[in-house]
């Protein structure tokens, strides 16, 4: 897919809570086809001590309006400075980059998101659901305010809710979610963004049940187009760049990804 | 329009901007934002005799403009390149170049005398100023005697031009560049990253899995620039500049210092269409300045 650098207008900023912010982008020129799981480079003008572009997954986008959502964790300077962007402001954005979560069709699967991993989920689950997908989604966070979007995700399917704190849905982390408890899941994909660890917890779950488990990871990058292999993650073929060759992976691709591994689950960790 | 080509020993480049090696893939990576065939010349990812993994992830750490990274020469090795990533250049008419690397003399040798029978390669670099792998690269770069010896040796071997690109973190780059011009370098390209470190407080942690790396990113251009001014002086070789140029401007001043051409590295992490926009301000300024030939701004400061 052809890449592009193109300058957004921002419509709305709306803070989701204390560190979250959805962004909503009108592109000054005919937005280009972008896969669900792809990611955009957002330069960042207004931060002195950011030099490199952030990466942020494609959130939704509206072809029709010829706009696209950011979801913006506050983590340093450079995504601060982002959150902090006021309407009708200029931001430019290199995208779309990287592979997709493959599209399942016609099948039960489900989604996992963890924290703002939920990011990518929304744009996935919409492709899903046009492709006659029964979706069903697991939203995981420390507590009630760590839930992003929940109420957004639930005109794509069944939204299941779980809080460390037990302040939102089931208490415990989402690897514990009661919809694992099946002997057999009925799901044929599981699709997961979050945390490391929370991720290769899902994909013990998926690998023994013989389920083929996505995940869509976020390493620290700074060319975002392969340039640079900055962005590496250890594979079973040899290092392979997560901006060109993710950041999409079969988790059974990924070295120290198998069951055998020992593993931690916390979200936003 | 003014006259925009340079000449560095045999190499005949349209324009005096260059990638800098490592920054800019092997060209393809770029085709979507420019025509590569517009600059004057690529240097393409480092090649070594044997294929390398490069070092673990975290290989980057952003830092106050610029970067430390460590990737350490990741790279299938010079036979692959030969067979799979050649052909694929073959595309570019322009000047294509290629870094050579490699933690023994004779694997700089091999790769160099597989190079060399390369017609589409019109010159190799040689890194001997890596500062990310364990042996060899910067190694070589830091002392005068290693520095000859691997030059010379490489020289034997290689018909077309040969550049040596020199590591800033020595005591007297002036002193390496001319034991590699005595020792038969064509032309010399400064500077390779400085070595830098970049601690997570919070975790009380080095960010690298290296612990050092290389800095890169403007934050290294007065260091640079410096240095280009000091070897064009000492050398009668051609000095390519390399070092933290973002703008036209930059490549400029590295021009006034006594740069022949000039590489644009980091930059192209942020804007891939900076080196285009970079030739294109070049364009601008000659002719606010009424200049007809770039070649009237090497080594061109005023006294």
């Amino acid at each position: 897919m052809k890449k592009h650098i193109l300058d957004f207008r921002v419509i709305s900023n709306q803070p989701l809570n204390d560190n979250h912010n959805l962004l909503e982008l009108e592109c000054n020129e005919a937005m280009p086809q972008m896969l669900a799981g792809q990611f955009a480079e957002v330069r960042i003008d207004g931060s002195p001590t950011t030099y490199l572009r952030r990466p942020f997954s494609i959130h939704r986008v509206d072809y029709a309006k010829n706009t696209m959502h950011l979801l913006i964790k506050s983590v340093g300077d450079g995504t601060r400075s982002l959150a902090n962007i006021e309407t009708g402001n200029s931001v430019n954005i290199m995208l779309p980059l990287g592979n997709g979560f493959p599209i399942s069709e016609n099948s039960e699967v489900l989604l996992v998101g963890g924290g703002c991993g939920v990011a990518p989920l929304w744009y996935l689950a919409e492709q899903l659901n046009k492709s006659d997908n029964k979706v069903t989604m697991l939203i995981g966070g420390r507590s009630a305010k760590d839930i992003l979007l929940a109420d957004e995700y639930s005109r794509f399917g069944k939204v299941l809710i779980a809080t460390e704190d037990g302040s939102h849905g089931e208490t415990g982390m989402v690897t514990a979610h009661s919809v694992f408890r099946s002997e057999k899941l009925p799901f044929s994909a599981i699709y997961c963004c979050g945390p490391d660890g929370m991720m290769k917890a899902i994909s013990h779950i998926a690998e023994k049940q013989n389920i083929p488990c996505f995940v869509s990871l976020e390493n620290t990058m700074a060319c975002g187009i392969g340039a640079c292999l900055c962005c590496v993650v250890d594979t079973h073929q040899g290092n392979r760049c997560v901006c060109t060759e993710g950041p999409v992976f079969n988790s059974k691709e990924l070295k120290g990804w198998s069951a055998e591994t020992e593993v931690g689950c916390s979200i936003d960790r | 329009m003014a006259n925009l080509s340079v000449n560095i020993h045999k190499l005949n480049l349209k324009n005096p901007v260059l990638t800098a090696s490592g920054t800019f893939g092997y060209g393809e990576e770029f085709d979507d934002f420019i025509d590569v065939n517009a600059l004057g010349g690529i240097l393409v990812k480092a090649t070594t005799s044997k294929h390398r993994e490069g070092n673990p992830y975290p290989r980057m750490a952003e830092t106050p403009m610029g970067m430390l990274n460590a990737v350490g020469l990741q790279n299938k090795g010079v036979d692959y390149f030969v067979e799979s990533i050649y052909p694929k250049l073959l595309k570019y008419s322009n000047c294509i170049i290629a870094n050579v690397s490699d933690s023994t003399v004779e694997g700089y040798v091999e790769v160099a005398a597989k190079m060399n029978k390369l017609e589409h390669i019109s010159a190799i670099e040689l890194n001997i100023s890596c500062p990310n792998v364990k042996e060899g690269g910067m190694a070589f770069g830091t002392s005068c005697p290693s520095a000859t010896a691997v030059t010379r040796a490489v020289r034997e071997v290689y018909d077309k031009t040969l550049i040596v690109k020199l590591s800033p973190n020595v005591t007297s780059i002036v002193e390496i560049a001319q034991a590699v011009e005595a020792a038969g370098a064509d032309a010399v390209s400064l500077i390779n990253t400085l070595l830098g470190m970049a601690i997570d407080a919070e975790k009380r942690k080095p960010v690298l899995s290296t612990i050092t790396g290389g800095l890169s990113g403007p934050a290294i251009k007065p260091v640079a620039l410096r240095m280009v001014w000091q070897v064009a002086r000492a050398v009668k070789i051609p000095v390519i500049g390399i070092g933290g140029i973002t703008t036209a401007t930059d490549a400029i001043e590295f021009l006034l210092a006594g740069a022949s051409a000039i590489q644009v590295g980091t930059a192209n992490f942020i804007d891939p269409q900076a080196t285009t926009k970079i030739i294109k301000g070049i364009e601008d300024y000659l002719e606010r300045h009424q200049i007809s030939d770039v070649n009237q701004l090497i080594g061109g400061l005023i006294s």
